[in-house]
């Protein structure tokens, strides 16, 4: 009940409190169609649809609206309210909370005790370590789900373990990963990320066959895809998980799929999740609170609840390039689990865009003009 | 978020429609203050450049510089005013004014050779050759 109040916040009201852009391109200004006859100096001194786009941009823009998580709307405002409220607090900061903590821990003290004797153990006999250790990170993360009261409803056919697949899904926290690790032991490839998740990504996660790469290192990206080729060859590794937008995104949106997960040449499985957000925003805003923060705020909700759906597996079809391939599953994703999709790149979250953008705009201008100029 | 529109009382609003000569409505100032506060995320008062380049809207616009320049250092008010020249109930005066302001780099009031230069020359980029442009 944290967030009964988010129920207000649909899209349509959003909309309505934000002022329509549309409003706000001058009269005159649509000069889309390529304007003919002799270049006049009003023609050129015109600037007014780059402006307005500009001030389009300042006044709402699409990008900054995947990342803004929804701010919870009190509903605890009334005199009869408060004090359900405060019950409710009690509950889920002294009871539950505690509760949850106890069962976590007690997950981690079985699993720990279990994995790490086999790991050493059975050092030799490979294929039965494996086994093991992929049912012992399937309990743990059943456990971790436990801890945040997580429903999670499956839909579709469970994954296979077969060569050459591969599984992409939209991505809005860290938690996506624990909930589909829950049913299938998936090997990832993540983002390496300091401190005690770090030390969990080199350790457990590795034995998965999981992949590291950094953000930051240009070269890292042949390393990386050369690393996922080798895996999807293999029939004995566990099935690669993907998530192609990059970045963590607020389950309302979509941005453009990096096209890496579908030049493997590989069959392309979509999984799409979405959560429910009258319990609680799953959204992890990497820029507002770190991981510890964001579980711990979902350890003191009442419930997770989402939906993942196996989609139909995907090949690439004949004459399409892995772009439009990837913006195929993107679409089928986004359908299923009701998201908008955004031209951007999830990237530009961390750096400026590229100059290419601006110059084909520059290009666009000048091109016309300089064939005016001809005309005359 | 959801209640800055509490932080910005009524006679708040009422000046800085004043300000913009009664450009926007009171309900549009309110989603622009929202706006205002989500930008302006260390809450200075004003929005730093380096802000308006992290929407990638605005970086890939060509004449995102010039833009800054103005843009750089304003207060709520002075945001709203600016923007003013986009709302539909500017008079033409007015949004004529505003592209005046862009061309008129060096601010004497005066559009030269060399500002209209200048602007074609963010529009244009790389694309075309100085030649051409003064030719224009």
């Amino acid at each position: 009940m944290n967030n009964l109040g988010t129920l207000k916040t649909s899209s349509s009201e959003l909309d309505l409190d934000r002022p329509n852009i549309e409003d706000y391109l001058p009269s005159g200004s649509t000069i889309q169609q390529e304007p003919h006859g002799k270049l006049l100096l009003h023609d050129l001194l015109d600037i007014s649809p780059t402006l307005s786009e500009a001030a389009g941009a300042i006044v709402d823009d699409s990008f900054t609206r995947c990342f803004k998580s929804n701010p919870p709307e009190p509903w605890n405002w009334n005199v009869y309210l408060f004090p359900l409220w405060c019950f409710g607090v009690v509950i889920r900061y002294l009871i539950l909370f505690p509760i949850r903590v106890l069962g976590l821990t007690l997950g981690w003290i079985i699993f720990l005790s279990s994995f790490i004797p086999v790991h050493f153990l059975l050092k030799g006999h490979d294929k039965l370590r494996r086994s093991i250790e992929r049912s012992l990170v399937e309990m743990m993360c059943s456990f971790f789900v436990a801890s945040w009261t997580g429903v999670v409803k499956y839909h579709g056919p469970r994954p296979s373990r077969r060569p050459k697949q591969v599984f992409v899904a939209n991505h809005t926290s860290m938690i996506d990963f624990i909930i589909l690790e829950q049913m299938t032991a998936f090997a990832v490839i993540m983002q390496k990320h300091p401190g005690w998740v770090g030390l969990l990504q080199g350790t457990i996660l590795e034995s998965l066959g999981c992949i590291w790469f950094n953000r930051t290192e240009a070269k890292d990206r042949e390393i990386v895809a050369k690393k996922l080729r080798d895996h999807v060859q293999g029939a004995d590794n566990n099935p690669l998980l993907i998530f192609p937008e990059g970045t963590c995104v607020n389950n309302h949106y979509t941005v453009m799929f990096k096209k890496g997960a579908f030049e493997l040449g590989c069959t392309v499985c979509p999984v799409a999740i979405k959560y429910n957000k009258i319990f609680v925003d799953a959204f992890w805003n990497s820029r507002k609170q770190s991981f510890t923060m964001h579980l711990l705020q979902l350890m003191t909700s009442w419930a997770v609840v989402c939906d993942v759906w196996y989609l139909e597996p995907q090949n690439l079809k004949p004459g399409e390039t892995p772009i439009e391939f990837a913006e195929r599953v993107r679409d089928i994703i986004s359908v299923r689990a009701g998201l908008k999709k955004v031209p951007w790149d999830g990237y530009l979250k961390y750096s400026r865009p590229s100059p290419k953008h601006r110059e084909r705009k520059q290009q666009n201008f000048a091109e016309s003009v300089l064939r005016r100029l001809e005309e005359k | 978020m959801g209640n800055t529109s509490s932080m910005l009382t009524q006679y708040d609003i009422e000046e800085v429609q004043q300000h913009c000569k009664d450009a926007f409505t009171q309900q549009e100032i309110v989603s622009l203050y929202q706006r205002f506060c989500q930008l302006d995320r260390n809450n200075c008062g004003f929005i730093p450049s380096d802000e308006f380049l992290s929407i990638p809207e605005f970086a890939v616009n060509p004449l995102s510089q010039s833009l800054l320049r103005m843009l750089d250092g304003l207060n709520f008010k002075e945001f709203v005013a600016f923007l003013s020249a986009f709302s539909p109930r500017a008079t033409l005066h007015h949004k004529i004014e505003f592209i005046f302001k862009v061309y008129d780099t060096d601010c004497n009031g005066k559009v030269s050779f060399h500002d209209v230069l200048r602007a074609l020359r963010d529009l244009t980029g790389p694309f075309m050759s100085e030649k051409q442009r003064e030719k224009l």
